[in-house]
């Protein structure tokens, strides 16, 4: 009995080996290296002048447009993904079924017919076209237009962050809270927020990532204007369509970094979550 | 303070969970509500509480009307079955959350002053900054009446609260809860569907049943004068046994029991054994002994079978036996139900076989 022992549900080490090379090969081949690609490719002529692309006049104004779309967007989403998820995890109301497959909708539907929707109430053929262009209401082509294609794209991702971890958790302490004198606001804000504060952390980067590089429905709405509505990435295509690689690739760098802050720092959440649950236990 | 609950009826849909149940609790008294599961003792419990809305009936306590009024304001502590402590809070902010949210609340130092008496009442000071997930069941247990009791309450509550402790910490836990409830003096209602808890803790055990409180009276009444067949069955160890009543008579055939006097018209009735009713003699017979209990006391508690039946009995003494023996039985008495609902005691017709 040379043999080392080995636990009945454990797969034999060469299946594990192979199962693991092919997973980090598919992340090297799929993940890795085109996000390595497109840093090399804007650097390729050296910082300066991926930098001096980056300061070009149309670039900043698509850098700041995306910045106010993101800021308007998250807090929306933000209220409204936590006022589903509390509504969906502590009540029971009809129609709760419906509700829940209403906020995962813009997951299953594509970005551009989002967009298209959009054009259809609100541009200048649309059913509120004539009463908007009466008051002289710009939506489509124009920031309110690119601000609502993203908030409806990136809806679900506080909300589906959250519900779950509050469905967990139940209405236990909600009830206990009630008993010992607490009112409605009081046991919101100092039991149930509290209790999701880092799924919701979570929840908001994410959407905050997506809000930024959303590009299918803020294409339709955009009218791509240059320097007016053109967000980041609608921006990144219009320079590779001209042939600007150097600029369209800084510009995608740039977009790309902002989206690997974001998910490092939900990563550092995460595992701060897990050690504040972990080493407590 | 005195608790009135008057014909409370409650449905979920087509079920009825409460079918109109009063009871009244009298100050500082310590009542169980003792059913299994589905009797509706925990939406009994949760109504009081003002977490649940009853759809007809009210609860008034100390003689004030309580419908309508929500949970927040009617100061009933309410220890959950699992706790429910706020995850994120150390054990000394749960214990001052009652005092923080307060409308006219009182200074960080006396809340803190407060909080600290109550965790040395409950026995864990050196747990205050601790987080429920860092303490063990009984501690969590102590966390959740400290914060209770936080709220000066009218009225505690406390359901199934030692359901996650285990056996041996249970008992003593058992004690030291119906000890402080002596000290502190506050009307107290225990949902357990553990007749030995309910019993030993409680002055008065409400025998709940498919939403209706069959009977509430001390543990001694309950099961000297069970009301109903239910209650003589739930409580104490009583063997059901089937007999026919006929000339005042019970009979058990085909089982080998000596005939018991009752007065109860003819037909069929049921009949509840107690251990002690039932006393095994030694010897050869046409019973077996199956299992044995406090074999070395005097009054052996045994299991013994025939044809296929398992009575609880008690050893009346004589030469001490072993599983497998052959034996006798004989009955000192018994209750037993007519068809009709009616109950009689029972007694032996011949005062023989003693010895």
């Amino acid at each position: 009995m040379s043999e080392r022992f080995r636990p009945a549900h454990a797969d034999a080490p060469w299946a594990r080996a192979l199962l693991a090379a092919s997973a980090v090969l598919v992340a090297i081949v799929m993940l890795v290296l085109p996000l390595a690609a497109v840093f090399a490719e804007a650097l390729r002529r050296g910082l300066p002048v991926a930098i001096g692309a980056i300061l070009d006049e149309d670039s900043l104004a698509a850098i700041r447009l995306t910045l106010i779309v993101a800021a308007i967007t998250v807090p929306v989403n933000l209220a409204g993904g936590i006022a589903a998820a509390w509504a969906v995890a502590k009540c029971d109301f009809p129609g709760k079924r419906v509700l829940v497959t209403l906020i995962e909708l813009p997951f299953s539907v594509s970005p551009v017919i989002a967009g298209l929707t959009f054009v259809l109430i609100f541009g200048a053929q649309g059913w509120l076209g004539p009463w908007l262009q009466a008051r002289d209401i710009q939506v489509i082509f124009a920031v309110p237009g690119l601000v609502l294609a993203t908030i409806f794209v990136t809806f679900p991702f506080v909300a589906r962050t959250v519900m779950p971890l509050m469905q967990e958790q139940g209405r236990d302490e909600e009830e206990a809270a009630a008993t010992l004198g607490a009112s409605g606001f009081q046991i919101f804000s100092r039991v149930t927020l509290p209790n999701v504060k880092w799924a919701l952390l979570s929840g908001v980067l994410l959407c905050n990532a997506r809000a930024m590089g959303e590009f299918g429905a803020v294409s339709v709405v955009s009218g791509h204007i240059r320097g007016e509505t053109n967000t980041m990435p609608l921006h990144v295509e219009i320079l590779y369509n001209e042939y600007q690689f150097a600029g369209a690739f800084a510009v995608a760098a740039l977009l790309a970094l902002l989206g690997l802050v974001t998910l490092a720092a939900k990563t550092m959440l995460d595992h701060a979550a897990g050690r504040r649950a972990g080493g407590a236990a | 303070m005195s608790i009135e609950v008057r014909e409370i009826v409650r449905r979920f849909g087509a079920t009825a969970a409460l079918e109109g149940v009063s009871l009244h609790v009298a100050r500082g008294e310590f009542v169980a509500l003792l059913g299994p599961s589905g009797s509706g003792k925990t939406t009994l419990l949760r109504i009081l509480a003002g977490l649940e809305g009853s759809d007809v009936g009210s609860v008034r306590i100390e003689g004030e009307d309580m419908t309508g009024v929500p949970a927040r304001e009617r100061r009933i502590g309410v220890v959950f079955q699992h706790y429910a402590l706020f995850r994120h809070m150390t054990v000394l902010d749960n214990v001052a959350f009652g005092l923080r949210v307060r409308k006219r609340r009182p200074s960080a130092a006396e809340i803190a002053r407060r909080v600290r008496e109550l965790l040395a009442l409950v026995q864990i000071p050196e747990l205050e900054r601790r987080y429920p997930e860092q303490i063990s069941g009984g501690q969590r247990q102590r966390v959740a009446l400290a914060r209770a009791l936080a709220i000066e309450p009218r009225l505690l509550l406390l359901d199934e609260p030692f359901g996650a402790l285990d056996a041996l910490v249970r008992k003593d836990v058992r004690r030291w809860v119906r000890g402080l409830h002596d000290r502190l003096g506050i009307s107290t209602i225990l949902v357990t569907h553990d007749q030995e808890e309910a019993m030993e803790m409680a002055d008065r055990v409400a025998v709940m049943e498919r939403g209706r409180i069959v009977q509430c009276d001390t543990a001694e009444a309950l099961l000297r004068e069970p009301a109903t067949p239910f209650v003589a069955g739930f409580l104490g160890e009583a063997t059901r046994l089937d007999c026919h009543v006929r000339g005042g008579v019970a009979h058990f055939d085909p089982l080998p029991l000596p005939p018991l006097r009752v007065t109860l018209p003819d037909g069929p009735a049921q009949a509840f054994l107690r251990p002690g009713d039932i006393a095994v003699h030694a010897g050869p017979g046409p019973c077996t002994v199956r299992a044995l209990r406090d074999a070395a006391e005097e009054r052996a508690r045994l299991v013994v079978e025939f044809g296929g039946v398992l009575l609880d009995a008690t050893m009346a003494g004589g030469q001490p036996v072993q599983r497998g023996a052959s034996c006798r039985m004989a009955l000192r008495g018994g209750i037993l139900f007519g068809a009709d609902g009616r109950r009689a005691d029972a007694e032996p017709v011949v005062r023989v076989l003693a010895g």
